[in-house]
């Protein structure tokens, strides 16, 4: 697999390019000498925690700020200083804005009456919207009295009537409750694979970004950590920030002592034990790494595994919980270290000997780990 | 400005700043300069009254003499003394009326506090003139509270109460009451009912949870409302006039009176340059509050 | 009214006793026929039909109603830029000073506005002529510039709990800032905005002090007609003036009270 740490200038006919694109306020940069492609049609997510500038960038692909330095091609046109009125962008908003004084029909017409597009061409239009977000029996209603998940939907329709060539979601689920959630995160992917529109979407919800979509920017501090597929962010997280953020992850500082064709051996001091892992970067011998490993990367047992070639680590039930589908563990290690386990609960009962201060044997797969430098 | 939406088509928004901007400017600002400028002027029978204060030779020409006579004549010292004391006064009855007549609406059923808020606003809305003139039916010497105090015998001839101090003290507090209530039902109106039965819950007295509770979480509603009515309390002047005696001098009356009788126009400037001095501390303490509430709420 | 005490509720009755009595004998007196307006001298209508046969007043009525409808549709309009700015554009030069000049005439003592803006207005007419006589246009002016302050800070707390998303939304849609502005947020804020008016005409109607200052000789507005009066003392005919005037704000004010609850 290649590497993801690249602002991956390698995809082929970049739809959306951002160059180098820093936006500042006062003394405070918000978005730092940021570059990303993003072919057409992609689903593409951009994922951060609070502050770390992912409104930001989302604000200027809208035209709402302008870079204060760098550059936005979209379809090949420059847009960096075109205002939102001009660019052939729309965005959903995280309140969704719909228009409290419009009924549904006009919040969704609202941008074509702008474009002086003939009245039965308007009406055409707004008919297949209505179609589309399932809200015809709904056209007359107020805002007021639509509930949150109709009133995304009507946010939608307006946004996507135009075509635009792209279209920008602003942490689109957040307002809505875990059921509605699940239920329109298909929905949004059906509509955008339907329609082909490439959508931006921004959210602080890692699951979110996950299902929806086909590529996700993990950012932090103005700038991306990592760009992949969800699969390499999880899997292969590049970096401490990223292992982190997406999931949840047991790390194990220590000093290379080997580097072999694709696995590196790695010395723990803190549990005393030598483990190896998949390396991805270019390390030396002595340099001091972290071996991470996913919860339900790690098997867990009453006796030694036999395999060879596991990482092998003994310890104690210290904490368990049942969560129906699987189980999560808490096991302290000799050395007063915990680490997290996650088992699936396939057979009824399966586990089920696992008791408090119970004695096991946990490990993995070396393939399972990996290796994070910074 | 930082924002690009505002670097286009900015036309517009900048007419939207400039005409209000301009029109304070020229009928707000720039008459604060001319008192200024007034106010170290001299008088003389001419018109307008005064001396030019840059003379054709284009000197400065000022004098103190004004603000030296308001500091040495004693009616002035004891005019500002009594505003800013009846003002005080007319402040902590609002006050003593104000909070429970807050409180009780605040704490009344939803449906009865909109019609208790809108008695409250109602005299607002009714001539200011007419409603300190309706005092002066009720408080003359045959009106209905004399009459009322005969019927009941507390006294046994009419008593002289409209042209006196407490005849102004019922006209402020009436007229500003609103005021009072409007901004303290706004802090009362928010503020958790389960922290006082919280507290009483905890063994603290109604008398205990009020001081240690609401009276602290009032305290911004408190200061605005007071605020409110201190503030132009001291520069008013149709309640004096219409229901205090001839003594009852107070600052706004005495600038009236200064302009339009005396028609010494540098000293009624150099009257409201001192009022207005007075005035600062207060005026910058409303207007940080209010910031400060704005801000709570947005 | 549960929660509250017997205390509470008795100084809401207090309270609310002294507010109304004085109006409510107002009322009462205005139907006295008796000359001498605190001795009862049975039922009569006759100072409402002197009242409307007084041409002074009517002269005086018909100047404060024009001039407050004139000044408080002025004061709506720039009092609405100026709420517009406050809330919409964050940064611009001299932000301070336009805050503070927003919020100074609404807690400036009236007789330092009426004051300052005479002082003006004479200075003025020394350097260009203008004004030549002090009335309709002088009183609009000084109006206009405080009952703006009042209509600006309406505008600007309506604005301030509309999401502004809405307009970017808007702009997003393909509408230019001032198509924004006419299809966005003047519609929405146009309850603040008739509120706005409606303080606006109502602070103009009311105004006597700053009126004084700056009217000429000729021009006597109606709050400056009943102070001329009323200064000698209680009098009939103005009975029945403000009887005229609390019946017609008080269901002014009860109508618009049940509509808006209606609506909500």
């Amino acid at each position: 697999m290649r590497d993801a740490t690249t602002t991956n200038s390698d995809v082929k006919d970049a739809f959306i390019s951002i160059r180098n694109v820093t936006k500042s306020f006062g003394d405070f940069v918000a978005v730092d000498d940021v570059s990303l492609d993003i072919p057409k049609g992609e689903l593409f997510a951009i994922l951060g925690g609070s502050g770390c500038g992912k409104t930001t960038l989302l604000r200027m692909l809208a035209g709402f700020e302008s870079p204060s330095s760098g550059r936005i091609e979209i379809d090949n046109v420059d847009v960096t200083h075109q205002p939102a009125y001009e660019r052939p962008v729309n965005m959903m908003f995280q309140s969704y804005a719909v228009f409290p004084h419009m009924d549904v029909e006009k919040n969704i017409a609202y941008g074509l009456v702008k474009d002086r597009v003939s009245k039965t061409a308007i009406a055409k239009r707004v008919d297949e919207m209505l179609e589309l977000v399932q809200l015809g029996d709904f056209r007359k209603r107020m805002p007021g009295q639509l509930s949150g998940g109709q009133r995304q939907r009507v946010a939608l329709g307006r946004a996507l009537i135009k075509s635009p060539k792209v279209l920008l979601l602003d942490e689109p689920l957040a307002a809505l409750d875990k059921k509605l959630r699940e239920r329109t995160q298909f929905e949004l992917m059906n509509i955008q694979y339907e329609l082909g529109i490439t959508f931006v979407v921004v959210t602080h919800d890692q699951e979110e970004a996950m299902t929806l979509s086909s590529r996700i920017a993990v950012m932090d501090e103005g700038r991306f950590r990592q760009v992949g597929t969800p699969k390499e962010i999880y899997e292969f997280p590049s970096n401490r920030f990223v292992a982190d953020f997406i999931g949840t992850i047991n790390t194990f500082a220590g000093k290379v002592t080997d580097i072999g064709d694709d696995t590196i051996s790695v010395y723990c001091d803190e549990i005393g034990a030598s483990l190896s892992a998949l390396g991805r970067h270019p390390v030396e011998i002595g340099q001091s790494v972290d071996i991470a490993v996913r919860p339900e990367k790690i098997f867990i047992g009453k006796s030694e595994p036999e395999d060879a070639i596991h990482a092998r680590l003994k310890g104690v039930v210290d904490d368990l919980g049942y969560l129906g589908n699987r189980s999560l563990y808490h096991i302290k290690l000799e050395g007063g270290r915990i680490v997290q386990v996650s088992s699936q609960n396939r057979r009824r009962s399966a586990n089920r000997f696992l008791e408090w201060d119970d004695d096991v044997w946990i490990s993995w797969r070396p393939r399972s780990a990996v290796v994070l430098v910074d | 400005m930082a924002t690009s939406v505002q670097d286009h088509d900015s036309l517009w928004q900048r007419l939207t700043i400039a005409t209000p901007y301009l029109w304070l400017l020229a009928f707000f600002l720039v008459p604060f300069v001319i008192i200024l400028k007034i106010s170290v002027a001299d008088p003389v029978i001419a018109q307008p009254p005064f001396t030019p204060t840059i003379d054709d030779a284009g000197k400065l020409s000022a004098t103190a003499d004004n603000f030296v006579f308001l500091l040495t004549d004693k009616l002035y010292a004891i005019t500002y003394l009594r505003s800013v004391m009846m003002a005080t006064i007319a402040t902590v009855l609002c006050l003593a009326l104000g909070f429970p007549m807050a409180y009780g609406i605040a704490r009344a059923r939803a449906e009865t506090r909109g019609l208790l808020l809108l008695l409250i606003v109602l005299p607002f809305w009714i001539s200011f003139l007419l409603r300190v003139y309706a005092w002066m039916g009720l408080l003359n010497n045959y009106g209905v509270l004399n009459n009322f105090l005969l019927w009941l015998g507390v006294i046994d001839q009419p008593i002289q109460i409209l042209y006196t101090d407490f005849a102004v003290f019922v006209g402020l507090t009436y007229s500003y009451l609103p005021f009072m209530i409007l901004p303290l039902y706004a802090t009362l109106e928010r503020m958790d009912l389960d922290l006082v039965e919280a507290a009483q819950d905890l063994g603290a007295s109604p008398t205990r949870a009020f001081w240690d509770v609401t009276w602290p979480l009032a305290r911004a509603g408190v200061v605005a409302g007071c605020l409110l009515v201190f503030i132009p309390a001291m520069g008013e002047y149709v309640i004096p006039y219409l229901l205090g005696g001839p003594e009852a001098l107070l600052i706004g009356r005495v600038l009236f009176d200064e302009f339009f009788v005396n028609r010494d126009w540098p000293l009624a400037s150099a009257v409201a340059v001192v009022l207005l001095l007075l005035l600062v501390v207060p005026i910058v303490f409303l207007q940080r509050s209010q910031a400060r509430n704005a801000e709570g709420s947005a | 009214m549960r929660r509250n005490s017997r205390f509470i509720i008795s100084t809401l009755a207090f309270g609310y006793a002294f507010l109304y009595i004085p109006l409510v004998l107002v009322v009462v007196y205005s139907f006295n026929d008796s000359r001498i307006a605190t001795v009862w001298g049975g039922f009569s209508t006759r100072w409402y039909g002197e009242l409307l046969r007084n041409e002074q007043v009517l002269d005086a009525a018909y100047l404060s109603l024009r001039i407050a409808f004139t000044s408080a549709t002025f004061a709506t309009i720039l009092g609405t830029m100026a709420g517009l700015a406050l809330a919409r554009f964050s940064r611009f030069r001299g932000r301070t000073l336009f805050t503070g000049m927003i919020t100074s005439p609404m807690v400036m003592p009236e007789v330092i506005t009426g004051l300052s803006l005479l002082l003006f207005f004479v200075t003025l007419q020394q350097l260009t002529g203008w004004p030549g006589q002090r009335g309709f246009s002088t009183i609009t002016i000084a109006h206009i510039t405080f009952s703006m302050a009042y209509v600006a800070v309406i505008v600007q707390s309506r604005l301030s709990g509309m999401d502004e998303s809405l307009e970017e939304a808007a702009m997003d849609l393909g509408g230019r800032p001032l198509r924004v502005v006419f299809d966005i947020t003047l519609p929405l804020i146009a309850p603040a905005m008739v509120a706005g008016w409606l303080l606006a005409f109502t602070l103009s109607l009311d105004d006597l002090v700053i009126a004084s200052f700056v009217s000429g000789p000729g021009s006597s507005t109606l709050p400056m007609y009943i102070f001329s009066k009323v200064k000698l003392g209680v009098s009939p005919d103005i009975n029945a003036l403000a009887t005229l005037i609390i019946a017609f704000i008080s269901a002014g004010v009860f109508v618009a009270w049940f509509v808006i609850r209606r609506r909500a």
